[in-house]
C-alpha cells in the first residue's frame, strides 16, 4: 500500500469535516465537550489518536509541523507522529517552536510564548476532569450542564484537610471563562498559567473518548484553588544544568547508580535554542561555552 | 557528561526491522501464506473480522499474519483499513430467517420444523490432542449430500404464536452506526447490540459469564443457534430495487428468559440477543446473555448492580481496540508527570516531617 | 448554461482547499470580528464565493441545511444538492442555515442546543453587503482586549450570547471574506 492511496493528511474528506464540525463548535462554547464520531487511526488509542484527528483536520499543504512528548522532539511517538504526517501530508516538520505553525503535544506546553497564527493541539487521555470523581457519563454530563461543581472542590478540599496541601500535580483542573470546568490534559500544573489569555488557538483532542474541546485565544482560564490555598505552580526548585534556565520545567534524571542526578530543561528546543545562544549550566562542558 | 538520547527515529525503524524477521521465524520453515491462514485457522479469520467489523476473510487472514498471530493487533490493524474505506451505502437488513444453515440448534425444543442440524462443531469432541495432525496426512472428506430445501423458521417465532413471547417491538428504522456516530447514553438496544457485536469475546464472555454465576441472573435457555450464509442486498436508487450484492456468514443467538412478570409487563418468556459475523457461537451466545441483561431498565427489573446490567460499564470498556491502546499506551513515557508527582510527594513530606518535628517540640 | 453552473463553483483540489477554508473559519471562529480571506468557490449567486467555501468545507449529507427565502433558489438548491448532498429543511431542524440577516429573522427559530449537548445548534452563514465598516465592539474569548467589527444588529447578538452556553454561531459572508460571531462574544454598539 503505498502513501498515494490515502487522502491528504490520511483522513477522508467527510471525517475530517465532521472533525472541523467539531472543533468550530468548541471554541465557540469554550471548555466544553463536543461529541466526536473519532475514528480508529492507525496508531493505537492513547497514543495520540484525538490529537492525531485533530491535526489531520487542520494541516494545510503549506504548515510547519512541530511535535512533542513530554516536551521533547525525539521521544519515540513523538518521532513516530511526525513522521506519519510527513508521509502522509507531506507538510515541513520543524523542531524550532516559533518555527511551527502547528504543534501537536503530549503532557507540555512550550516553554516560550506561543503567537497568533499558532495552533497547540493537545493529546488528551480522559477529557472529563470529574471522571475519577464520578465513573458514569450520563452523571457527568448533568453536572456540567447544572455547573454543579462541588464534588470538584469536595475532592481538592479533602486534599488540603489530608495533605495540607492539593495533592494534584498533572491534569489539574481548570474552570474556563467561568463557566466549564476543564482538563486540561496531562501537563504539569507548571503549564496551568500558560492555558489563559495565550495569543495561540489551543485544541484538544481525546480519541477513545470521541471528544473534543477548545480554547480560543485569550480565553480566561483560572486553575480551581481555595482563598487560604492559592494555585501553586511549583516545579523543581533548581536550574538546568545544560542551559542555566531558572524558568522552565526540568527533567530529573539519574545519571549514574550512586544517586547522582541532573536536572535538564523538558523542552528541548527550548534547551538547546538557549546552549546555542551561549547559556550555560552546571554540567556545561567548561571552555566550550561560548 | 549527560547528552539527551537522540536517534529515536533509528531505534523505530530497527526495532520494526526486528519485527519483520521475527515475524518471518525460522527461514527453514516454509512460510504461512495468507489463503493458507484463510482456510485453516478460519475461527481466528472469523473473529477478527467480527470485532474489526469488517467482512473480508483475505484481508483479516492478511492481519492474523502480519500481527504474528495476535489477534487483537489483528483487530486492529483491520479497523484501521476500514476507517479509511470509502461508505457507498448500507444494505438492507439481512434476512436470518433465509439463512443457508450449517448449522441450528435448540436447547428449548427436542425438535423443530427444519429440523436440528449439529454442523461443524467441536461440541461432544473429546478435547485430547490429536497428534495425528503433527504429521502432514490427508483429512478425512465431510459426508455430503444434496441440501433439502426446507424452511427453517426461527424457533422462537413458535412460542410467540402462543403469545409466550414478549413481543419484539419495531425499531427505528435506520439503527444508529457508533462508527460514525460518537456512543451517546442512555444506549438504545440497537446501538448496545451493535457494540456488542464488535466488543471484544472473552469480555462479552466474562460478562455473560457473571449473569450465569448470579451477577444480574437472567435464567437463559438457548431457543436457538443458527450459522450459515445469509444473502446481502443492497437497493440501488438507479433501478428501484435491491440487488444481491454479496453473501456473508452469520452467527445467530435467540436465548429464552424466564421473566416471571414485572409492574409493567406481564409473566412471559423475554429475549435475548447475539448477532455476530463469521461462525462465533461462543460470542453470539455471550452476546444474547449481556443483551438481555442490560434489558432490565425496560422490561422494569431490578437494577442490583450487577455489572452486566450496567450499560455504561459493558460499552464503554467492552472494545479491545480503545482497551488495548489505552492500556498499552501507560508504556509511553510519562516522565513529565511523574516529575511533577516525585516534587509534590517531597513537598508533603518535609511538610509532614516538619508537623512532627513542631509536635515533638511542643 | 444552467446546468454547467450546477456542476461548477466546487473546489478544484477539494483536500488542500477545504483545509485552507477550514483554517479561516478556524482563525475566524477563534477570533470574534477578525476578517480573514476565503476562497476557492464560485456559487451562483446570491450566495457568496466566501458562503460557497463554507458550505464546501463544512456542510455535507450528515448536516440538513436551512435557506432563508434570500438564497433559496433553484439554482442554489441544486448546487447544494450537487456539491454537499445537504437534505434542506425547515429552520428549526437545520444544522446549517444560509440567507441575508433580514431573510433569516427571527433568530428564534433556530435551534440553540440543549443544557446537555450545547454543541446541537445552529450555525447561520449571513451574507452581507460589505464587512469592512464596524458597527460593533466585541470582547470575551478569542478577543485580548476589544475588537471592533461588522455586525447586522446589535441587540439580537446580545440576546444571543445572554444564553450562553447555548445559542447559534454565525459567520459573516461577503465576496472573499468571511469573520464569525460565537454565543460566547459580548457585543456592545460602536
Amino acid at each position: 500500500m503505498t502513501e498515494q492511496a490515502y487522502n491528504f493528511a490520511y483522513l477522508d474528506e467527510a471525517t475530517k469535516r465532521m472533525i472541523r464540525r467539531a472543533l468550530l463548535k468548541g471554541l465557540a462554547i469554550p471548555g466544553y465537550q463536543v461529541p466526536f464520531a473519532s475514528r480508529e487511526m492507525p496508531m493505537p488509542y492513547g497514543w495520540g489518536t484525538g490529537g492525531v484527528q485533530v491535526t489531520a483536520a487542520c494541516l494545510t499543504p503549506g504548515d510547519t509541523l512541530k511535535v512533542i512528548d513530554q516536551g521533547a522532539d525525539d521521544t519515540t511517538n513523538a518521532v513516530s507522529i511526525r513522521k506519519f504526517f510527513e508521509r502522509t501530508a507531506q507538510v515541513r516538520t520543524t523542531e524550532t517552536t516559533a518555527e511551527a505553525t502547528v504543534i501537536q503535544t503530549r503532557h507540555r506546553i512550550p516553554e516560550v510564548a506561543l503567537t497568533q497564527g499558532q495552533i497547540l493541539v493537545y493529546q488528551v487521555p480522559i477529557p472529563e476532569p470529574l471522571r475519577f470523581l464520578e465513573p458514569r457519563e450520563s452523571e457527568t454530563r448533568r453536572m456540567h450542564a447544572l455547573e454543579e461543581y462541588g464534588l470538584m472542590h469536595v475532592k481538592l478540599y479533602e486534599d488540603i484537610a489530608r495533605h495540607g496541601a492539593i495533592a494534584t500535580s498533572y491534569a489539574y483542573p481548570v474552570k474556563v471563562e467561568g463557566r466549564y470546568v476543564m482538563d486540561p490534559s496531562p501537563i504539569p500544573k507548571f503549564d496551568n498559567p500558560k492555558l489563559g489569555g495565550n495569543a495561540a488557538i489551543q485544541l484538544f483532542g481525546a480519541g477513545r473518548e470521541q471528544r473534543i474541546y477548545a480554547l480560543p485565544p485569550y480565553t480566561d482560564v483560572v486553575s480551581l484553588d481555595f482563598e487560604d490555598h492559592p494555585f501553586d505552580p511549583s516545579k523543581a526548585d533548581h536550574a538546568c544544568d545544560l542551559c542555566g534556565s531558572g524558568a522552565s520545567y526540568l527533567d530529573e534524571v539519574i545519571t549514574d547508580d550512586t544517586g547522582s542526578r541532573m536536572f535538564v530543561c523538558s523542552d528541548t528546543s527550548y534547551c538547546t535554542t538557549r546552549q546555542a545562544e551561549g547559556h550555560t549550566g552546571r554540567l556545561s562542558p567548561k571552555g566550550e561555552a561560548a | 557528561m549527560y547528552v539527551a538520547t537522540k536517534g529515536g527515529e533509528r531505534a523505530i525503524d530497527a526495532a520494526h526491522q526486528w519485527l519483520a524477521d521475527e515475524r518471518r521465524g525460522d527461514r527453514s520453515v516454509p512460510e504461512l501464506g495468507v489463503a493458507q491462514i484463510r482456510e485453516q485457522m478460519a475461527l481466528a479469520v472469523n473473529r477478527v473480522m467480527a470485532e474489526g467489523s469488517l467482512y473480508d476473510p483475505d484481508l483479516a487472514a492478511l492481519a492474523i499474519k502480519q500481527a504474528r498471530g495476535d489477534l487483537i493487533e489483528a483487530v486492529f490493524l483491520i479497523r484501521a483499513y476500514r476507517t479509511t474505506l470509502p461508505r457507498f451505502g448500507a444494505s438492507i437488513p439481512v434476512e436470518t430467517d433465509r439463512m443457508d444453515i450449517i448449522r441450528r440448534i435448540s436447547a428449548t425444543f427436542k425438535d423443530a420444523p427444519g429440523g436440528q442440524i449439529l454442523g461443524p462443531t467441536f461440541d461432544y469432541t473429546h478435547r485430547l490432542l490429536d497428534f495425528k495432525l503433527m504429521a502432514d496426512g490427508a483429512a478425512p472428506e465431510a459426508l455430503r449430500k444434496e441440501a433439502e430445501a426446507v424452511a427453517a423458521p426461527h424457533i422462537l417465532q413458535l412460542l410467540d404464536r402462543d403469545g409466550l413471547m414478549e413481543p419484539l417491538s419495531e425499531g427505528a428504522e435506520t439503527p444508529p452506526d457508533l462508527t460514525r456516530e460518537p456512543l451517546e447514553m442512555p444506549a438504545d438496544r440497537p446501538l448496545r447490540l451493535q457494540a456488542l457485536a464488535r466488543g471484544d469475546e472473552g469480555f462479552v464472555l466474562s460478562m455473560a459469564y457473571s449473569t450465569q454465576r448470579g451477577y444480574g441472573r437472567t435464567h437463559a435457555f438457548v431457543g436457538e443457534l443458527r450459522i450459515g450464509t445469509c444473502a446481502v442486498e443492497m437497493e440501488i436508487p438507479e433501478l428501484g430495487f435491491a440487488v444481491e450484492i454479496g453473501e456473508i456468514e452469520l452467527t445467530e443467538c435467540e436465548t429464552v428468559n424466564q421473566f416471571t412478570g414485572s409492574k409493567s409487563e406481564p409473566p412471559q418468556f423475554t429475549r435475548g440477543y447475539g448477532l455476530v459475523m463469521g461462525q462465533s457461537e461462543r460470542k453470539a451466545i455471550s452476546m444474547s446473555l449481556v443483551d438481555r441483561a442490560l434489558r432490565w431498565e425496560e422490561l422494569g427489573e431490578d437494577y442490583v448492580g450487577a455489572p452486566a446490567q450496567d450499560a455504561e460499564f459493558v460499552l464503554y470498556h467492552c472494545d479491545n481496540i480503545q482497551a488495548t491502546g489505552f492500556l498499552e499506551h501507560i508504556k509511553l513515557p510519562h516522565y513529565v508527570d511523574f516529575q511533577s508527582e516525585l516534587e509534590l510527594i517531597r513537598k508533603l513530606r518535609r511538610a509532614a516531617a516538619g508537623a512532627e518535628v513542631k509536635e515533638a517540640a511542643e | 448554461m444552467f446546468e454547467a453552473e450546477v456542476l461548477s463553483g466546487g473546489f478544484s483540489n477539494p483536500a488542500h482547499e477545504s483545509a485552507r477554508a477550514f483554517r479561516a473559519c478556524l482563525e475566524a471562529m477563534a477570533r470574534p470580528g477578525r476578517i480573514q480571506p476565503i476562497t476557492g468557490a464560485t456559487p451562483p449567486a446570491p450566495v457568496s464565493p466566501a458562503a460557497g467555501a463554507i458550505l464546501l468545507t463544512l456542510v455535507d449529507a450528515t448536516t440538513p441545511i436551512f435557506l432563508a427565502e434570500s438564497h433559496d433558489t433553484e439554482a442554489v438548491r441544486k448546487w447544494i444538492a450537487f456539491h454537499c448532498s445537504a437534505p434542506v429543511v425547515a429552520a428549526g431542524e437545520a444544522d446549517f442555515a444560509i440567507g441575508t440577516w433580514d431573510a433569516l429573522q427571527p433568530l428564534s427559530q433556530f435551534a440553540i442546543g440543549t443544557a446537555d449537548y450545547p454543541d446541537r445548534s445552529a450555525t447561520l452563514i449571513i451574507d452581507c453587503e460589505d464587512l469592512s465598516e464596524p458597527t460593533a465592539l466585541l470582547s470575551g474569548p478569542g478577543i485580548e482586549t476589544k475588537q471592533p467589527a461588522y455586525l447586522p444588529a446589535i441587540d439580537a447578538f446580545g440576546a444571543n450570547h445572554a444564553q450562553f452556553p447555548l445559542g447559534v454561531d454565525c459567520y459573516f459572508t461577503s465576496g472573499g471574506q468571511v469573520s464569525a460571531l460565537p454565543r460566547s462574544t459580548k457585543v456592545e454598539a460602536l
